[in-house]
C-alpha cells in the first residue's frame, strides 16, 4: 500500500472523537501511550466534552520482546498524575496492530492500582492480532502489509500526518 | 663421541670471535676451532650453515622449584626446559623448601641434578639460617658442598646489623654475595610500581626508592666491608644510574636484570594480568629505556631469566594475591635476541650477556668455546619464529606475559660436556 | 587491550570499571535510570524485566548498605535474589575465589554482583566466565579493592546532572582519602569522560595517589584553595584505620584541615551541592550541620543509587547473550 492509501490523520481524529463524544464517561482519564498515543490523548482531551486528565505511560519495562531486543535506546517516563484506583480509564494508542503493546500498557496500568475500568481508543486499526484485544473507539481500520509500519509523526504546529515506513526501520515507503 | 659443528655462524664473546668457521667437539671438550684436529672422523655432522653457534647459556637465577615445591615443578621438567632453551648452566636461588641453608641440602640437591646429565645447577646458599633474617648460615660448609654464592633471594632483610654481620663475614673468606636490592618496609605490601597505572588500577605499590634506598645501603656496606656484591635484579632508572656511579667509583659490585623487565612496563598488566605480577614489580617505560640503555652500555653485566614456574592456581587469582613469578629459562635466547635487534646491537654483545659475562659474575670458566674449555654450546636458529604457548613449552611452569606471542630465536641443538643432550 | 565490559557489538555485557566506557554508554545509563527513579513511588514498586533471572550478590567483604541496594534494585525488576556472605574464614577453608564462582554457575546464576577487597577480582571473574564459555552471564562489580565502585560512580554522576543537568562547566572536588578510595576513582573517571573541565582531588599528600594528576585531576593541599568556586564538593569517608599506619595522626586533626564545615563550604558557590557516598562520619569528614544542611544531596543520592543500579541490571540483561 502507498501513502494515499492511509487515511488522513487529522480527518480520522475528528471522526474518533465524534464516537467517543457521549460515549466516555465525563471524568474519563485518558492515558497515552508514548509517543504517538500520548499526542492524541492530548488532543482528544481538548476535543471531547468532558473534563478529561491526560496520563503518559512508556510500556519499555513491560513488553514481552526485552529477553531478545534488550531495552529500548531512548526511554521516556510513565506519568500519570492522577489516582488509578477506581478511576475509569480510556487508553490511547496510535496504531493497534498485534496488541502486545497494549497487553503491556494493561499490566504497568494495573502496577498503578485497579481501575474501575479500562476502554481502549485507537487512531488506526490495521489488523493483525496476536492477542486477544479489540479496541473500543477506531478512528479508521486500514489493512497494512507485513513489511510495513504505519506511524504518526505530530509536525512543529502540532498537526499530525500518518506515513507507511519498512518496518525494519528503513526509509519511507 | 667427536661432532662436527659445521659452518655455522660462530659467535664466542668470550674472545671476540664471530665468524663462519666450524667447531670440533671430541671427548667432553672443545677440540679446536676453523680447523679439524688431525684424522678428524666425526661419529655426528651438524650442518650449522643456518644457525649461530655460541657458548651454551648461562642463566644466573633459574628456580628449579626443588626441593620442596615440587607440584609447582620438578628438577626433571625444569632441566628440560633448560636444555631446550639453550640454557647449559645455571644458578638456583636459595628460596627452596627448606631454604638451602645446609650442606646436606646442597650437596643432594647436585647429586640430583649431575644423575641427569643435563645442564649443571650451581646452587646459591642461603645468607641466613632459614633465610630468617637471624643467624648467618655456616657459609664455609655451603661453599664446600657447591654453593657458589650467598644471597637473601626475595626474603627481607631489614635488620642492617644483622646485613653488615653478614657480608662482613662472607668478605672474610672471599665469598660472593647476592643481594637483592629493595627496601623490605617500603615494599611491604606493595604489589605494583608506584605511578600512574597503579594509582589508575588501585594496587598497592612499590615506590622506586624501595630499589635506590637499599642500593645506598648496600654501597655503603660494600665500603665498609670489601665484600664483592651482585645486585639482583634492577628495575628503576634511579638504580642504574646508582650503580653506573658505583662501579665508576670502583665498587667491586655487579648487577643483573630479569629478561621480562627488559621488555615490559607496568602498562602491559592491562586489565590485572597476573602474569605480570612479577618481583620486582614492572616499572614505567622510563625504567625500562634505563635498563634496556644500562645494559647496552655493561652498566648491567647480564640477563637472566629469573625463572619461576608457577602453578595455574597461584595465578588465577586477583592481582595482588597471585604469586609472583613468570616461567623464563626457554624465553631467556629469544627475549635476548629481541632487546639486542630492537636495540640494534651487534650479536655478541647480546651473546655475550647470556654467557661470558654471566661465567665471570659466578666465577665459572665456562660461557667460552676455546679449545680444551668444556663443551657446553648452544646451535640456534636466530630467524626461526614460533608461538609462545603451553605446549611448546616444557617447563612445568606456563606462566608468562609472553604466552600467545610470537617469539624470535629456537635452539636446535644443546650440547653438554660434549653430549647432545636436545635437539629440535 | 580489548575493553573486557563490551561485546563484540560495543554493547555492555559487564560493568567492571568506568574506565574505558564511551560517553555515549554512560550516558545511556544515566538516561535510563530516570524513569526508574519514579518507580519508587508508585504502590507496586516492581517492573518484570529480570522476572525469572537469578542475581548472585557476592559479598567477599562486608557491606549491608551496598548489598541491601542491589538487592532491592533486583527485587524491584522482578529477579531473584540471593545474598552470599563469603567472609575471610570461607576462603580459609580452602576454595578458591574461581572455584565459589563455578558452583554458583551450576546453580544458574544470571548475574553476578560481586564486591571483593581485591582490585580486579571481578575483572578475574569476568575473564574465566568468557573462557569458560559462560559469557553470558552478567558481573557487576560492586567495589574491588581500591580500584573501582561503578555504580557509584554513576549514581554520583546522575545527582550530579539532577542537580546541574551539564557537566561541560561544573569544578568538582573529591575531598578526602582518595589513596583508598574506589569512589573517587570511578568518579574521576566519569567526570572526565562526560567533559567536565575542573575535577580537583583535595587531601594531605599521605591520602592522595602518586601521580593522580595523570588521571586529569588538580591537586591541592589546602582545602580552601581547593574548594573556591566549587559547583559539587564530594567528601570521602574516613576510615580509623587510616590512624594505623602513620598515615594521619588523628581524626581531630583531619577535621581541623579536611573536614566539611559551614564556614568552609561558603566558599563554594552559593548554590553548591555536597555529596558523600556513605556511611558518614560525623565530625570527622563532615559537620553535622552540612550533612543535614540544604546544600546536602546525601539522601537522593541514596535513593538514585537503586534507580541507577536497577539501570545497568536492565541494560547488561537485556543485552544479546554471545553465541
Amino acid at each position: 500500500m502507498t501513502a494515499a492509501g492511509l487515511p488522513d490523520a487529522e480527518i480520522t481524529l475528528g471522526r474518533l472523537a465524534e464516537k467517543m463524544r457521549g460515549a466516555v464517561a465525563f471524568d474519563a482519564k485518558l492515558i497515552g501511550i508514548h509517543s504517538g498515543g500520548a499526542w492524541i490523548a492530548e488532543r482528544l482531551a481538548e476535543m471531547l466534552d468532558g473534563r478529561h486528565p491526560v496520563g503518559y505511560i512508556d510500556v519499555s519495562f513491560y513488553r514481552d520482546d526485552y529477553a531478545q531486543k534488550g531495552l529500548h535506546a531512548k526511554l521516556a517516563t510513565t506519568t500519570l498524575p492522577f489516582e488509578v484506583g477506581a478511576s475509569r480509564i480510556v487508553l490511547v494508542d496510535d496504531v493497534l496492530y498485534t496488541g502486545r503493546s497494549v497487553r503491556a500498557a494493561l499490566n504497568e496500568i494495573f502496577d498503578y492500582g485497579r481501575p474501575e475500568s479500562i476502554e481502549l481508543a485507537v487512531l488506526i486499526d490495521r489488523g493483525g492480532r496476536e492477542l486477544p484485544i479489540e479496541p473500543t473507539y477506531v478512528g479508521a481500520r486500514v489493512a497494512v502489509a507485513r513489511d510495513l509500519s504505519v506511524v504518526l509523526q505530530r509536525h512543529l504546529d502540532g498537526s499530525l500526518e500518518l506515513s507507511l515506513e519498512s518496518a525494519n526501520g528503513g526509509g519511507r515507503a | 663421541m667427536k661432532i662436527e659443528i659445521h659452518n655455522g655462524r660462530l659467535i664466542d664473546p668470550a674472545h671476540g670471535i664471530d665468524r663462519r668457521t666450524s667447531l670440533y667437539v671430541a671427548a667432553g671438550k672443545v677440540a679446536s676451532i676453523d680447523e679439524p684436529p688431525a684424522g678428524w672422523h666425526p661419529n655426528r655432522v651438524i650442518d650449522a650453515s643456518k644457525l649461530v653457534v655460541c657458548p651454551g647459556l648461562i642463566d644466573a637465577s633459574a628456580r628449579l622449584r626443588e626441593p620442596g615445591f615440587e607440584y609447582k615443578a620438578t628438577l626433571e621438567s625444569e632441566m628440560q626446559a633448560a636444555i631446550a632453551g639453550g640454557v647449559t648452566s645455571l644458578a638456583c636461588p636459595p628460596d627452596t623448601d627448606p631454604p638451602l641453608d645446609e650442606p646436606g641440602l646442597v650437596e643432594m640437591l647436585k647429586h640430583r641434578a649431575r644423575s641427569l646429565n643435563q645442564a649443571h645447577v650451581y646452587p646459591i646458599g642461603a645468607l641466613t639460617v632459614g633465610l630468617k633474617s637471624e643467624t648467618i648460615t655456616e657459609m664455609g660448609e655451603l661453599s664446600e658442598a657447591g654453593c657458589i654464592a650467598f644471597s637473601h633471594a626475595d626474603a627481607p632483610l631489614a635488620d642492617t646489623q644483622i646485613l653488615l654481620r653478614a657480608l662482613q663475614y662472607a668478605a672474610t673468606f672471599g665469598y660472593r654475595v647476592w643481594l637483592r636490592p629493595q627496601d623490605a618496609h617500603l615494599a611491604h605490601g606493595g604489589v605494583a610500581h608506584d605511578g600512574e597505572v597503579a594509582t589508575r588500577l588501585g594496587l598497592p605499590a612499590i615506590p622506586s626508592c624501595a630499589e635506590t634506598i637499599a642500593l645506598d645501603t648496600i654501597f655503603e656496606l660494600v665500603r665498609a666491608t670489601g665484600v664483592r656484591v651482585h645486585l639482583a635484579r634492577l628495575s628503576t632508572y634511579e638504580g642504574v644510574e646508582r650503580v653506573r656511579a658505583a662501579k665508576r667509583a670502583g665498587l667491586p659490585v655487579t648487577c643483573d636484570v630479569a629478561a621480562h623487565h627488559v621488555h615490559l612496563c607496568d602498562i602491559d598488566i592491562g586489565w590485572f594480568n597476573a602474569h605480570c605480577r612479577l618481583v620486582p614489580p614492572l616499572r614505567g617505560t622510563r625504567d625500562r629505556t634505563a635498563l634496556r640503555q644500562g645494559l647496552a652500555d655493561g652498566t648491567i653485566d647480564l640477563i637472566c631469566s629469573d625463572h619461576t614456574p608457577v602453578d595455574e592456581d597461584g595465578k588465577q587469582l586477583p592481582f595482588a594475591e597471585a604469586e609472583p613469578g613468570a616461567t623464563g629459562l626457554e624465553l631467556l635466547l629469544p627475549l635476548t635476541l629481541k632487546w639486542a635487534q630492537e636495540e640494534r646491537l651487534a650479536l655478541p654483545i647480546a651473546i655475550a650477556r647470556i654467557t661470558s659475562d654471566p661465567a665471570r659474575v659466578l666465577g665459572l670458566a665456562a660461557g667460552q668455546l676455546a679449545p680444551g674449555a668444556d663443551a657446553d654450546v648452544c646451535v640456534f636458529d636466530p630467524e626461526a619464529r614460533w608461538t609462545v604457548d603451553p605446549a611448546s613449552l616444557r617447563s612445568q611452569g606456563k606462566n608468562t606475559p609472553f604466552l600467545g606471542l610470537e617469539l624470535s630465536g629456537k635452539v636446535r641443538h644443546t650440547l653438554v660436556g660434549g653430549q647432545i643432550v636436545y635437539e629440535a | 587491550m580489548r575493553n573486557p565490559q563490551l561485546g563484540p557489538g560495543g554493547e555492555l555485557q559487564h560493568l567492571l570499571t568506568l574506565e574505558g566506557l564511551p560517553p555515549e554508554v554512560i550516558g545511556r545509563i544515566l538516561d535510563t535510570a530516570v524513569p526508574f527513579v519514579s518507580i519508587a513511588e508508585r504502590d507496586v514498586k516492581k517492573v518484570p524485566l529480570l522476572r525469572g533471572k537469578t542475581v548472585f550478590n557476592l559479598f567477599f567483604e562486608n557491606s549491608t548498605r551496598t548489598r541491601t541496594t542491589f538487592e532491592i534494585a533486583a527485587k524491584r525488576l522482578s529477579a531473584d535474589v540471593i545474598n552470599l556472605n563469603i567472609g575471610v574464614s570461607s576462603t580459609t577453608k580452602g576454595e578458591t575465589l574461581l572455584d565459589t564462582i563455578d558452583n554458583l554457575v551450576a546453580m544458574n546464576a544470571d548475574m553476578f554482583v560481586v564486591r571483593h577487597s581485591q582490585s580486579g577480582a571481578p575483572h578475574l571473574i569476568a575473564q574465566h566466565l568468557s573462557t569458560t564459555g559462560r559469557g553470558g552471564i552478567h558481573v557487576i562489580n560492586a567495589g574491588d579493592g581500591r580500584h573501582g565502585h561503578p555504580t557509584q560512580g554513576l549514581l554520583d554522576l546522575f545527582t550530579i546532572r539532577h542537580y546541574k543537568q551539564e557537566f561541560h562547566a561544573l569544578t568538582v572536588a573529591i575531598v578526602g582519602d582518595v589513596l583508598h578510595s574506589r569512589v573517587a576513582r570511578s568518579l574521576i573517571q566519569g567526570l572526565t569522560t562526560l567533559g567536565t573541565p575542573e575535577v580537583r582531588v583535595v587531601g594531605p599528600q599521605t591520602l592522595l595517589p602518586t601521580a593522580v594528576e595523570r588521571m586529569g585531576v588538580r591537586v591541592f593541599h589546602d582545602m580552601r584553595a581547593g574548594l573556591a568556586g566549587c559547583d559539587v564538593v564530594v567528601m570521602l569517608r574516613l576510615q580509623s584505620e587510616r590512624m594505623k599506619g602513620a598515615l594521619l595522626p588523628s581524626a581531630g586533626e583531619y577535621f581541623k584541615h579536611y573536614g566539611l564545615t559551614a564556614e568552609k563550604l561558603r566558599l563554594a558557590k552559593p548554590d553548591a551541592i555536597v555529596m558523600h557516598p556513605g556511611p558518614m562520619n560525623r565530625g570527622v569528614e563532615i559537620d553535622s550541620a552540612v550533612a543535614d544542611g540544604k546544600h546536602s544531596v546525601i539522601l537522593p543520592q541514596v535513593t538514585f543509587g537503586i534507580a541507577v543500579r536497577m539501570a545497568v541490571m536492565s541494560i547488561l540483561a537485556g543485552s544479546q547473550v554471545p553465541a
